[in-house]
């Protein structure tokens, strides 16, 4: 087989059996590898009404056809699951060379399912596959993990591992692999804690074989060609990372300050710049398996946060930054590398404490529990641990924004969206994120379908952010094409530089499939309405599809959009129309037998 | 022998990419185990270092191979290896400093880097310029550059 291996290990966790499966052809055809395939094999196998930290979910860690070769970004793997802060179909997706290993052992994939009695890791060394306990490494932050591993097993294993966090079933606790590149959000980590799994450790020395050489070869060149010229993917990130968002999304007025209360334009925006970071503290840049644009940073703080690791990235900066209202670059650093040791998705992490500090600010939470303020760094960074080791506060902190608003008696103040936390950027200044927010798969997110690109950056086109009747069409298309990104096992930046096109002949020409660009993008609507399926059962609706009243009837307070709104009500019918569903939302049996699903 | 491969660890990201694009150049499949070049990476200092055959001024695994399998390509600089004459005795992998000769076991056969023939793939997709085929001193000569460089602002600053 080309692209895929055709195999995947199942591992019962609750009986400690371990089997190896051939996959089904069509359903590598139909849901590419990834989200897809990990998406179809959840749809499949577990009861969307389960309770996602009960034995009953699985845990998938899934590669697809393009991870592990020279197509352009391609060492990306998703892991796939029922996620605990949401309870919808969740996809997280990381870099590094973790996925690729897993290609290199001889396998497309990991099915875990049941929960281990006792802590254990799963080591896989090509053929041979075991558990091994993990009592030592309970308790464990990610980088003592990866280590011990190293140390003790393989020196060249990669390791995906959970932290303290993750163990204590934090709600958006979160997945690292080779030490600092994150499954990062909608909770991965708290699944695969609920199973007393601590790591995932790999070492592959087998190959991947692709059907046509030369074409793929030329098909590769091509595309990597592209991105070399195009400014973003060329220049941009690799000198500013994604912090280079941070000036332009701010003058773009989208830039959400203090849990989004006020208006979206932060006055020290400079100070936690992309450019700010290359200036002050970049050590060189960092590139994921096989990647040309190589946006990470390794950072290096040098003041009273002293310490070197990777990031912060664009989310990470905005939320510990003006999310909350802190300018200290090396503050902000040092969250993003304890929430990578403790294993939490920064941007709930952040967000979450940005909505405990508007809770503290406003009285809702007494000031002898939270001594949380705008801007006060000092009392924001030992929250962190705290919540991952669920102590004290952190305890409440650690069940995220939406829980914790609620829990106050005012989940109006939660910035979210089915749970899970709004990234960077408002949307009262960008209708198509908007729309995006109130319809993504899994819950408030701005990877599902990346409308900032046209609405800000002008890319493939230039729309009006402001005029809801622009987005609802585009957004549809980005969201089917993000599924086949994601699903293929390429980075979702790749589509700053090139399209459809150049993707569609990277996998025909690794994987021999004779499938046409509309038919490629059309498996990833498939992905798109799979996943949709999955919500309607598990009990989402119509009204789930929606944002925060402040969003949605607080005008914006100064800044190129003061006075706007979401008309959201503008944009969901017709979004619903295009995609083939009906008023409430639920896809229609004509469009479910085009995509045969 | 006009050029020669120099690697710049400040500037590589870590993307491997050399790994893959070389081993699909030589066998046609995509595997780093067998690469003729290894990105090193030390994650929590920053740093990655590419290792590859330094194509040395006085070769120990040619010197060392008792069946003259290993020979000197003038117009490349580069030592081949030739499968026909190999005997798989791995002399020459202990010989190397710097480990970059490859054994396999399933054809008892070795490799190492032979500069693709005076044409390197792995230089042409590094995307960070960390790989680079250049004259002999040119390499050197640059570092001087950047060196000298930095006395010239010192000298600004405080002349």
């Amino acid at each position: 087989m080309y692209g895929w291996t055709g195999q995947i290990i199942r591992v019962n966790l609750t009986a400690g059996t371990i089997k190896k499966e051939a996959l089904p052809v069509s359903d590598l055809h139909n849901y590419i590898g990834a989200r897809g395939l990990g998406s179809k094999i959840i749809f499949d196998e577990i009861d969307p009404q389960v309770d996602p930290l009960s034995p009953d979910n699985k845990l998938i860690f899934m590669t697809g056809p393009l991870t592990g070769t020279l197509a352009t970004s391609g060492g990306r793997y998703n892991v796939i699951t029922k996620g605990p802060l949401t309870g919808t179909i969740a996809a997280s997706n990381s870099g590094g060379s973790f996925g690729p290993e897993i290609k290199f052992a001889g396998y497309d994939g990991i099915i875990f399912e049941g929960k281990s009695p006792e802590p254990v890791y799963l080591w896989i060394n090509n053929d041979t596959v075991e558990l091994r306990s993990a009592a030592d490494l309970w308790g464990k932050t990610v980088i003592e993990t990866t280590d011990f591993i190293k140390e003790n097993v393989d020196d060249d294993a990669r390791v995906a591992a959970i932290g303290p966090a993750g163990e204590n079933l934090v709600k958006f606790a979160n997945i690292l692999n080779d030490y600092n590149r994150a499954a990062g959000r909608t909770g991965v980590g708290a699944v695969m804690g609920s199973k007393n799994l601590k790591a995932v450790a790999v070492r592959g020395t087998l190959g991947v074989k692709v059907a046509d050489q030369e074409g793929f070869f030329a098909a590769i060149n091509d595309a990597r060609a592209k991105l070399k010229a195009h400014p973003v993917t060329g220049a941009g990130l690799g000198a500013f990372g994604t912090n280079i968002l941070v000036n332009i999304i701010n003058e773009h007025g989208t830039l959400p300050v203090k849990n989004f209360s006020e208006a979206a334009v932060f006055p020290a925006a400079e100070k936690i710049s992309g450019e700010w970071q290359a200036e002050h503290n970049l050590v060189r840049n960092k590139g994921c398996f096989g990647c040309s644009i190589g946006c990470g940073r390794v950072t290096k703080n040098h003041g009273k946060y002293k310490g070197i690791g990777e990031g912060p990235e664009y989310e990470a900066t905005w939320g510990f930054g003006s999310d909350l209202y802190i300018d200290d670059f090396e503050a902000i650093s040092k969250a993003n590398f304890l929430c990578n040791e403790y294993g939490l998705d920064s941007i709930t992490m952040a967000t979450t404490l940005a909505c405990a500090t508007e809770l503290t600010e406003k009285g809702f939470i007494p000031r002898d529990k939270s001594n949380l303020s705008w801007g006060n760094a000092e009392a924001m960074l030992p929250k962190i641990r705290k919540t991952a080791l669920r102590e004290g506060f952190g305890d409440e902190l650690a069940e995220g924004s939406y829980r914790l608003a609620e829990m106050y008696g005012h989940p109006e103040l939660s910035m979210s969206v089915k749970k899970q936390e709004l990234p960077a950027y408002d949307p009262r200044g960008q209708h198509g994120i908007g729309l995006n927010y109130a319809t993504s798969n899994r819950g408030g997110c701005h990877v599902r379908g990346y409308m900032t690109s046209p609405e800000v950056l002008g890319i493939p086109v230039k729309t009006d952010p402001d005029n809801p009747a622009e987005a609802p069409e585009l957004l549809k298309i980005f969201q089917d094409l993000t599924a086949v990104v994601d699903s293929a096992g390429l980075c979702l930046f790749t589509t700053f530089g090139i399209g459809l096109p150049e993707i569609a002949a990277q996998y025909r020409t690794a994987t021999g499939v004779d499938i046409s660009d509309e038919e490629l993008l059309l498996a990833g609507e498939r992905i798109w309405n799979l996943e949709r399926l999955f919500n309607l059962k598990a009990g989402f609706s119509k009204a789930d599809d929606t944002l925060p009243d402040r969003l949605l009837n607080e005008p914006m307070k100064g800044g190129p959009h003061e006075g706007r709104t979401v008309q959201l009500s503008a944009m969901l019918p017709v979004y619903y129309s295009l995609r083939g569903w009906d008023e409430e939302g639920v896809p229609s049996e004509a469009k479910k037998q085009d995509l045969g699903l | 022998m006009d050029r020669i491969l120099v690697v710049q660890p400040e500037k590589c990201t870590s993307c491997r990419t050399c790994e893959l694009t070389c081993s699909f150049t030589k066998t046609g499949e995509m595997n780093p185990e067998l690469a003729r070049i290894s990105v090193l990476t030390y994650e929590k200092v920053g740093l990655a270092v590419p290792m590859i055959c330094q194509q040395c001024g006085v070769p120990a695994c040619m010197l060392i191979c008792p069946v003259g399998a290993i020979t000197k390509n003038t117009a490349t600089g580069a030592m081949e290896v030739h499968d026909s004459k190999c005997i798989g005795c791995k002399m020459c992998t202990i010989a190397c400093p710097f480990g970059a000769i490859h054994y396999h076991v399933a054809t008892n056969l070795v490799s190492k880097c032979d500069l693709c023939f005076g044409d390197p793939a792995c230089v042409k997709l590094c995307p960070s310029g960390a790989i680079s085929f250049v004259e002999a001193n040119a390499g050197s000569i640059a570092k001087r550059k950047t060196f000298a460089a930095k006395f010239k602002n010192l000298f600004e600053e405080v002349g």
